[in-house]
């Protein structure tokens, strides 16, 4: 129980450190940089912040799925729509990110089809389908923007996002939007963590598991079309799972997962938006991702049990302990060669036997209290006699020499004063 | 066959089959498949690889589509008898590094009967507990299910279909690769179900413990090729026709002979 208490506290902790790190992050920049927090930036950073909430929850669910390369194939396949749409109906956002959806939708249909009607391999069908899919909006947009038309201005800015871009009105629609994404995600929990776990058990009690596989592929494309304007159809994927694989380093736990992967979007989102937004011309959608791949990266080093630095440490541990159980029998062999388990060994011997470990090796048994100096020479204490053999037949061998031997430490102590 | 069946157990049918026909790519995995499994007994499904074992508890539970047949649950469809029915899917079926705990897993067998939407509270938590004792995994609850031996997330699995208070259970492989005391411990409980009338159906692989661990016993091969109770359906001869003649019975030890 105190271990679950411990990861819960973690991650609460984590999650207010990171909203700690934008709190400071806003007037750093303010006065490092001049950056000047008006009502635009203030726009477009509660935009990057809502996108990230919904990327980075749903994202959790495509990781858990290992579909994140759906999500790639799915964020390329939709910038055709965006053209599309743009030709039919004009430069409103909540229409062309329509036509992004429907595109994607098609794709996934496309890679399906393809994968069930021939011998084509699903990762081939994705490669295939996102290049196509891609080509046709490249050449789609140079299109357009070849027209004597003002109104297209900015289009080309899906494939790599622009938040500059963001108005108010954008960001009521993606946050609106949003919200009732992760208000379908919130009732259909339970369901859908069944249908990540365990789909065939889901189906054997009665959910529909084919229906809500196709729901909650739907909310993922929702999320991946409400962040193709600030992130671009290059860099969405990313968006999407960087947190997702940031918050799994932490937590043991799919509601935790979740409740970290928006936090390490949202920042990721808001602070990637507001540094483009800043300087001129840099583009959003690779800010995001550098920022989110940071917070991956100090996770995958840091993290408790699974990060970098936690293992490295543990082998350390454990070489450690192993060396020094070496040398601990070492001496055992040392002293009952020469007739007494209790007789001194030579420092000299030891590091000769086991090189550098050695060092390390002693002094760890020494503040282990398993053995004692003594002059130039090592002696056993009962506890690293008995260490020595625990676990093998010699062991009630030990215990008697132990008992029997004529040499004990306070005699060889006294004699080396 | 079916009347070896009637006259053995006066009990009513727990599941009964009818010309059931899978096909995968159009090559038969299951093949005019007539079973009928009496109350309360505990069987064995026992064939060679490929003979659709899996294929038959699937097929059943309406996990994968039927190319024909009909299959009864207490002489009820599925649907009207789910409740009625647990199911324990192979554990290589999962990715067990999903971010959950024990005690959340065995809580999903409770999912069906709470419905839509409702959270599992309290309640359900007391309930998933408890049969996680019964399994000997009282003290894991709490563990990341990524921490689990394999015969651990064997009992596991257990304890989820347990906690559904079915009266016709699926099991797919339980004694797969698991330790001694899994082991054990399935067995333990396959005849607590049984003592409670329940009535249990399990893939096996292992052919030398099915006289030991099971009264009832289906061989198949793709076509059912015996079925009824251990003592009369388990021979030699039987044995011979499932496996193609490659097992022989030395001395009541039932050998798989290597190549043909």
């Amino acid at each position: 129980m105190s271990e679950l208490l411990r990861e819960d506290r973690r991650v609460w902790l984590l999650i207010a450190g990171v909203i700690g790190l934008f709190a400071l992050f806003v007037p750093f920049s303010a006065a490092a940089f001049g950056v000047n927090y008006d009502y635009t930036l203030r726009t477009v950073a509660l935009g990057g912040a809502v996108l990230g909430i919904v990327s980075g929850v749903l994202g959790c669910f495509a990781v858990l799925r290992q579909q994140s390369l759906m999500g790639d194939a799915l964020s390329h396949a939709a910038l055709p729509g965006v053209a599309v749409a743009f030709l039919i109906a004009g430069r409103e956002l909540g229409v062309l990110l329509i036509g992004a959806g429907l595109a994607s939708w098609l794709g996934i249909r496309f890679i399906t089809s393809v994968t069930r009607t021939t011998r084509i391999k699903q990762d081939t069908a994705m490669g295939i389908t996102l290049a196509a899919w891609f080509a046709m909006g490249v050449a789609l947009l140079s299109y357009i923007q070849g027209r004597p038309d003002a109104s297209q201005a900015g289009l080309d800015k899906f494939i790599l996002g622009q938040a500059a871009a963001i108005v108010q009105s954008d960001v009521q629609l993606v946050s609106v939007v949003g919200l009732m994404t992760i208000f379908v995600l919130a009732l259909f929990w339970k369901e859908f963590k069944l249908i990540t776990f365990d789909p065939e058990f889901a189906g054997a009690n009665g959910f529909p598991a084919r229906a809500l596989d196709t729901l909650l592929s739907t909310l993922i494309v929702v999320a991946i079309v409400l962040g193709l304007q600030l992130a671009g159809v290059i860099l969405m994927v990313g968006m999407l799972i960087a947190p997702a694989v940031a918050a799994r380093q932490w937590t043991h736990r799919l509601g935790q997962m979740a409740a970290l992967s928006a936090t390490f979007g949202a920042f990721a989102g808001a602070t990637g938006a507001i540094i483009s937004a800043v300087e001129v011309g840099l583009p959003t959608g690779p800010l995001i991702i550098v920022v989110a791949s940071l917070i991956v990266i100090v996770s995958i080093c840091l993290a408790p049990e699974r990060g970098l630095v936690w293992t490295l440490w543990r082998q350390r541990q454990d070489r450690q302990k192993f060396a020094a159980q070496n040398i601990l029998e070492d001496l055992y062999r040392h002293a009952l060669g020469h007739g007494d388990v209790y007789f001194p060994t030579p420092d000299v011997l030891l590091v000769g036997l086991r090189g550098s470990t050695a060092r390390t090796g002693l002094q760890r048994l020494e503040r282990e209290k398993m053995i004692v100096k003594h002059g130039d020479n090592w002696v056993l204490t009962e506890a690293g006699i008995i260490n020595a053999t625990a676990g093998t037949h010699e062991s009630n061998v030990a215990q008697n020499n132990v008992q029997n031997s004529p040499l004990k430490p306070e005699t060889i102590l006294a004699g080396a004063k | 066959m079916e009347t070896a069946a009637h006259e053995q157990h006066s009990a009513p049918l727990a599941l009964e089959i009818e010309d059931l026909t899978v096909a995968y790519n159009s090559k038969p995995a299951l093949w005019d498949v007539d079973l009928q499994v009496p109350e309360g007994v505990l069987m064995a499904i026992v064939g060679p690889n490929g003979a659709g074992k899996s294929t038959l508890i699937k097929a059943a539970l309406n996990l994968i589509p039927r190319a024909a047949g009909d299959v009864r649950f207490y002489g009820k469809s599925y649907a009207q008898a789910r409740d009625l029915v647990g199911y324990v899917p192979q554990r290589g079926s999962v990715d067990w590094d999903f971010p959950t705990s024990v005690l959340d897993v065995v809580t999903m067998g409770l999912y069906g009967s709470l419905g839509w939407f409702k959270r599992p509270g309290k309640k359900e938590r007391e309930t998933a507990i408890q049969a996680l004792d019964q399994v000997g995994m009282a003290d894991f609850a709490q563990r990341q299910i990524s921490q689990l031996s394999g015969g651990q997330q064997q009992r596991t699995f257990l304890a989820r279909a347990l906690v559904q208070e079915a009266q016709l259970y699926f099991m797919d492989e339980p004694f797969a690769a698991v330790d001694a005391v899994t082991e054990r411990a399935i067995v333990v409980l396959l005849q607590e179900l049984r003592a409670r009338n329940k009535t249990v159906i399990v893939v096996h692989h292992d052919l030398q413990t099915v006289p030991d661990y099971f009264d009832y016993v289906t061989l198949i091969n793709v076509e059912v090729i015996a079925s009824g109770p251990t003592s009369t359906i388990f021979t030699d001869d039987n044995l011979k026709k499932t496996y193609g003649g490659r097992v022989s019975n030395i001395g009541g030890d039932l050998l798989l002979a290597v190549g043909d």
